[in-house]
């Protein structure tokens, strides 16, 4: 087993685990809670491999103040990094603990056995807890991989269920969020944002507001507007009344033209992508092979979609009065990189970064970057003003749908060519995007983070360049895992696009994956071959074959739909091409008007080796509803005076009513790593959509959302 | 700033607050119960529900002195942690949260549900909750944990 990439930067045993005297154990991570279960699933993996009762285990997630830098929660990553660290960091704590154990006892460590923290041997009365042993101490130590991990044989806690960690205090209203924070002397504070990227603020009346009761400050720096009083209600009351004393001057409007014409006539950087990464080759021109009989060709649309979290960005800050105090400010904040934030932070603010203690404490659940970071500036910019008070800071509904950085718009073309059996001889894939990866990351003169765009003196963003990580941000699964003769496969990171952009749950995946599993329904249909053994012809990876064939047997694919109007549709994906399989089979009815309705639908998935059952379904079941509400609602409308979709009405999401039955089945590797899977089912929802709506009423819908508008106009073009 | 009275929780409250202050920030900030979430202000997302003399109402824009003399109900007061609601035995049983932002409101919608219907259908659960937002996708669980709770309160 490789060592994590986490444990190769967090050497110290220290920062991982604590015992302490009385029993319990203090578990560290450096990723965050973001709803998606991580801290059940780390602290089962400790349990099981030190030995201990579950409940015996705390989780402590990201801080600055404690060290442990994972960098960001992301791109489903938190179980290979964070994992597969602890799985191999407590194997060699309890190693070492049976060692001094050994020596205490006067016994061999070969003789020893571990139940719940206790050591003994067999036939001896001789034991020893972990507690009574180490509680309190540091092992002042690095990891040097030389205990094994378990072997998945060996499990007695991972397999079985567990609840999952704060359930208790969720469902009792009791849980601890960002939003909840208490302090003595606590101030709420409220931002009025311009009513448009471009607007500079060209009047406000400060003082009329200044009198409203409560109102402790009005932080005015060029456009950058905010008010801090004594009571909520009264920063909403003050920051309304700002808001309606300001005026505003619109230096520049929101480009309305048609979304899908920007993205293929803007000025772009184009990049050749081979096997997921974007190389510097020069990108040749489309070839159809001899022995094709047949060429196709299709393009996808996506628009922009928002992240859209219940619970609006929050963030608390405190500048600290006390001397001699290194730490001058402190900000809490559901940001998914309190380290990365840091150093921007500094930046922005001209702090250096050990000035700064981030501390997470968990908000709404986020799916990406929306506006948490830019909340913790626009908070230490309050709380600055107000030295020696935290200020509670969180955004206003209007704020969240209008400023967060969206899933960016895109445009995918695709065209192929089969052979007389039907099969694919080649296979082009361009794909046009604004970047999709723009987390706050500090550079010269620049900032990621909102309120540093609107000071007096602004800090830019940062110049946008072509993502060349594997599977980055636009060419993200745009690489099938379908073997084809000849693959040709394009960015285009497209300029001057008229919306501010970032990750959203499985960045650039979603529309790849939906382009191509749509496009593999087509050619399906075109070669007459039923679409579950066409994409099986096309592969050789056995663990992909296998979610497909798991998915389409318990959906019971090939049995006819009785019913007029309903159809199902198939597809599949590997996250980024070496993360979680999944199949999804869709089957919806679709109505007269063109409604699509969500009937029912079935996952299957292969993670990999897994550690909380439960967790993980709901992690692929969550990823489906999110994606199917993508897929049928979302859609960011603007005009050139700013964002219309202000709230749930100008933006609508999935409701309890449009939500299908889900059945899923997992495929557990026990001896194969962990597979993040919290991004693995979005891409194959938009496609097996389509491909039902087309088995239902013969119609190809390739532009998100599929309003019944959207099913309407299709019609009338065919 | 006007004294007003009311019930939160089987407890009367006296506050001295401004009487269009909304009821969500006189229970969060004044009486300390957070679970009641702000979500949009708007009375379209469900998560700042609470029940207000048996009807579920939203707090987010519901002020303060339409609620004098009333009996309200939240999150906090349907159960506590040693001893949960059957309601919300049944979420955790289902394991019905992500997040967990939006399940205070869902868990205040459900009561006022089971407490008018008896054995409802999946077609009356769902309209009934069609006003609660959830992003992270739980909606499976939770009607799941709906139907548990039902058989457990109303058999």
């Amino acid at each position: 087993m490789s060592i994590s990439s986490s444990l190769e930067r967090n050497p110290d045993l220290d920062s991982w685990l604590q015992i302490h005297k009385d029993g319990t154990l203090t578990l560290f991570t450096g990723k965050v809670e973001i709803g998606q279960g991580i801290k059940t699933a780390l602290a089962l993996i400790a349990a099981e491999e030190l030995d201990v009762a579950f409940e015996r285990i705390t989780v402590k997630t990201a801080d600055t103040a404690l060290g442990l830098n994972e960098i960001f929660t992301a791109g489903s990553g938190s179980m290979e990094e964070s994992g597969s660290a602890i799985r191999q960091v407590t194997a060699e704590i309890r190693e070492l603990l049976l060692q001094m154990a050994a020596k205490r006892l006067n016994l061999p460590v070969e003789r020893l056995s571990v139940t719940d923290g206790l050591i003994g041997a067999a036939e001896t009365n001789s034991t020893i807890t972990y507690w009574e042993l180490f509680g309190g101490q540091k092992f002042n130590r690095k990891f040097n991989g030389e205990a094994k991990p378990k072997k998945a044989d060996q499990y007695q806690q991972i397999g079985r269920p567990v609840s999952l960690i704060g359930i208790e205090s969720l469902v009792g209203g009791t849980a601890d969020y960002i939003q909840d924070m208490k302090f003595p002397d606590l101030a709420y504070g409220r931002i009025i944002r311009p009513p448009q990227y471009h607007a500079e603020l060209s009047r406000v009346d400060t003082a009329e507001v200044s009198a409203l009761p409560g109102v402790l400050k009005i932080v005015q720096d060029g456009r950058f507007l905010a008010v801090i009083a004594e009571r909520e209600e009264q920063a909403i009351r003050a920051a309304s009344a700002l808001k309606e004393s300001a005026e505003w001057n619109f230096v520049k409007e929101l480009d309305c033209t048609d979304i899908s014409e920007l993205l293929v006539q803007n000025k772009r950087t184009s990049l050749l992508v081979v096997n997921g990464i974007p190389i510097d080759d020069p990108i040749p021109t489309i070839a159809i092979p001899s022995a094709a009989v047949r060429t196709s060709t299709a393009s996808y649309q996506r628009p922009y979609q928002m992240h859209g979290s219940i619970g609006p960005s929050t963030a608390l800050a405190l500048f600290s009065e006390a001397e001699n105090n290194p730490v001058v400010l402190t900000v809490w904040t559901h940001s998914q990189g309190v380290f990365p934030l840091r150093v921007s932070l500094a930046h922005a603010l001209d702090m250096n970064p050990e000035q700064i203690r981030v501390v997470h404490k968990q908000g709404a659940g986020c799916y990406g970057h929306n506006g948490a970071d830019d909340v913790a500036l626009d908070a230490a910019l309050l709380a600055r003003a107000i030295p020696g008070r935290p200020v509670l800071l969180t955004w206003m509904r209007e704020d969240e749908h209008c400023w967060e950085p969206y899933g960016p718009a895109m445009l995918i073309k695709l065209q192929a060519s089969v052979d007389a059996q039907g099969q694919i001889l080649s296979w082009n894939h361009d794909v046009f995007s604004d970047s999709h990866i723009r987390r706050p990351r500090p550079v010269e003169g620049h900032s990621g983070l909102l309120a540093s765009w609107h000071r007096a003196t602004p800090l830019p963003p940062p110049e946008k360049k072509p993502n060349r990580a594997p599977h980055g941000g636009i060419h993200r699964n745009s690489d099938p895992l379908y073997k084809f003769p000849q693959k040709r496969i394009v960015k285009h990171l497209v300029e001057d696009l008229p919306l501010r952009t970032s990750a959203l749950r499985t960045l650039g995946a979603f529309a790849n994956i939906f382009a191509i599993e749509s496009f593999m329904d087509e050619l399906a249909a075109e070669a007459e071959i039923d679409a579950l053994e066409f994409r099986i012809r096309h592969l050789e990876d056995k663990r992909a074959i296998a979610v497909l064939e798991a998915a389409a047997e318990k959906a019971g694919w090939g049995t006819p739909l009785k019913i007029e109007g309903m159809g199902r549709g198939i597809a599949f994906s590997q996250y980024k091409n070496l993360k979680c399989y999944a199949a999804v089979v869709m089957t919806v009815a679709v109505d007269e008007y063109g409604n699509i309705q969500l009937k029912h639908a079935v996952i299957a998935a292969d993670a990999g080796q897994i550690v909380d059952a439960d967790g993980l379904i709901n992690q692929l079941e969550g990823g489906l509803i999110q994606a199917a509400s993508w897929t049928l609602k979302e859609e960011v409308r603007y005009q050139a005076e700013g964002i219309l979709s202000q709230d749930w009405e100008s933006y609508p999401i999935l409701t309890f009513e449009e939500v299908p039955e889900i059945e899923t089945v997992l495929i557990n590797r026990p001896d194969e790593p962990y597979l993040g899977s919290g991004e693995a089912t979005s891409g194959p929802t938009a496609a097996a959509i389509s491909n039902a709506v087309f088995n239902a009423i013969g119609v190809r819908l390739r532009r998100l959302p599929f309003t019944m508008e959207e099913v309407q106009k299709t019609v009338s073009e065919l | 700033m006007e004294k007003i009275s009311l019930t939160v929780n089987g407890q009367l409250r006296e506050l001295e607050v401004t009487p269009e202050t909304p009821l969500l920030y006189v229970l969060r900030n004044d009486l300390g119960l957070t679970g009641t979430k702000y979500g949009c202000g708007l009375e379209q997302c469900g998560a700042c529900a609470v029940i207000k003399n048996g009807e579920k109402i939203y707090s987010c824009n519901t002020p303060v002195d339409a609620c004098r003399d009333s009996e309200v109900t939240t999150i906090e007061g349907i159960g506590t942690l040693e001893k949960p609601h059957p309601i919300q035995a049944a979420f955790i049983e289902e394991r019905a949260a992500q997040c967990g932002y939006c399940i205070p409101g869902m868990i205040i919608a459900s009561k006022v549900l089971l407490d008018k219907h008896q054995h409802p259908d999946d077609k009356t659960i769902r309209q009934e909750l069609s006003d609660h937002l959830c992003r992270c996708g739980t909606h499976p669980r939770i009607l799941r944990a709906v139907k548990r709770a039902d058989q457990e309160v109303n058999s």
